[in-house]
């Protein structure tokens, strides 16, 4: 029987590799797929913890975790167009307009 | 070693490096089609947590509906002098120091975990009256607000990604 532990060990390594990535990149939409990473990182959790606590809210929690992600991607990625129409650019470091 | 634990170390490690491989590359379509791989693993890690629903979920709008809406935006933008820039912003070794310590605050967290008492979800359950019938019970009857309030999300998010993405026409 794989304990556990090991499982939260894996989603919060693969959430901290998310984190690296969505604070490191410039390019705009690998900083996305680093906030996907790091939703797969909690779901992993969510979901091992489901099956060894023997309560179906977990899962229930991931299926709206993955609901969100789908939305969230659907306005980010419309947002990432309508940034590159009007400035060429998707990296995040050149989008400086509201800077005080 | 147990074939368990084999299997649980397979995915484990292949999921670690495919996420750290995907961070690194340059070019986004690389990323995308390394992440599809990850999510069938993930999608595996889940059948063998006996969440059939969930990992099916998983292909079918993460690998399949979402994966898809990245490539196309992808493609859609032109990125080839993007590519050819640096890829990481210039103080990048911070991103380091946080998550280094982000893993210790985590790991210390998962150290001291005590697990609290067991529910009624047991295997039992499942295998009499098959998964996605015991999840979409439990999400028609006490879930069933936030069941709402997510369809809710999705509505906004359509009509929301078409406001924002479609050319403004002057009249």
């Amino acid at each position: 029987m794989v304990p556990l532990q090991w499982y939260m060990y894996l989603s919060a390594a693969l959430f901290s590799i998310g984190v690296f990535g969505f604070l490191t990149r410039r390019n705009i939409i690998m900083m996305f797929i680093s906030i996907e990473l790091m939703l797969n990182g909690v779901n992993i959790s969510l979901v091992a913890m489901s099956h060894y606590l023997q309560d179906p809210r977990g899962q229930i929690l991931t299926f709206f975790v993955i609901t969100v992600a789908a939305a969230e991607a659907a306005i980010g990625l419309a947002i990432i167009i309508s940034v590159f129409r009007n400035k060429e650019t998707v990296h995040v470091d050149e989008l400086t307009e509201s800077k005080g | 070693m147990s074939l368990l634990e084999i299997f649980f170390f397979y995915h484990a490690i292949v999921i670690v490096t495919l996420a750290a491989f995907i961070i690194t590359r340059s070019n986004p379509v690389h990323s995308i089609v390394l992440m599809l791989i990850l999510f069938f693993h993930i999608a595996g890690l889940y059948l063998f947590l006996d969440a059939e629903f969930i990992a099916a979920i998983q292909v079918l709008v993460y690998a399949g509906a979402i994966l898809v809406l990245f490539l196309f935006v992808v493609l859609l933008l032109n990125l080839k002098a993007e590519m050819a820039s640096r890829l990481y912003i210039i103080r990048w070794p911070l991103g380091i120091i946080v998550i280094s310590m982000l893993l210790i605050v985590m790991f210390a967290g998962v150290k001291s975990f005590v697990p609290g008492p067991k529910g009624d979800f047991t295997i039992q359950l499942i295998a009499q009256e098959t998964h996605t019938a015991a999840i979409g019970r439990v999400l028609y009857t006490k879930f069933l607000f936030p069941f709402e309030v997510a369809s809710l999300l999705l509505l906004v998010a359509i009509v929301g990604a078409i406001v924002l993405a479609k050319k403004h026409i002057k009249t």
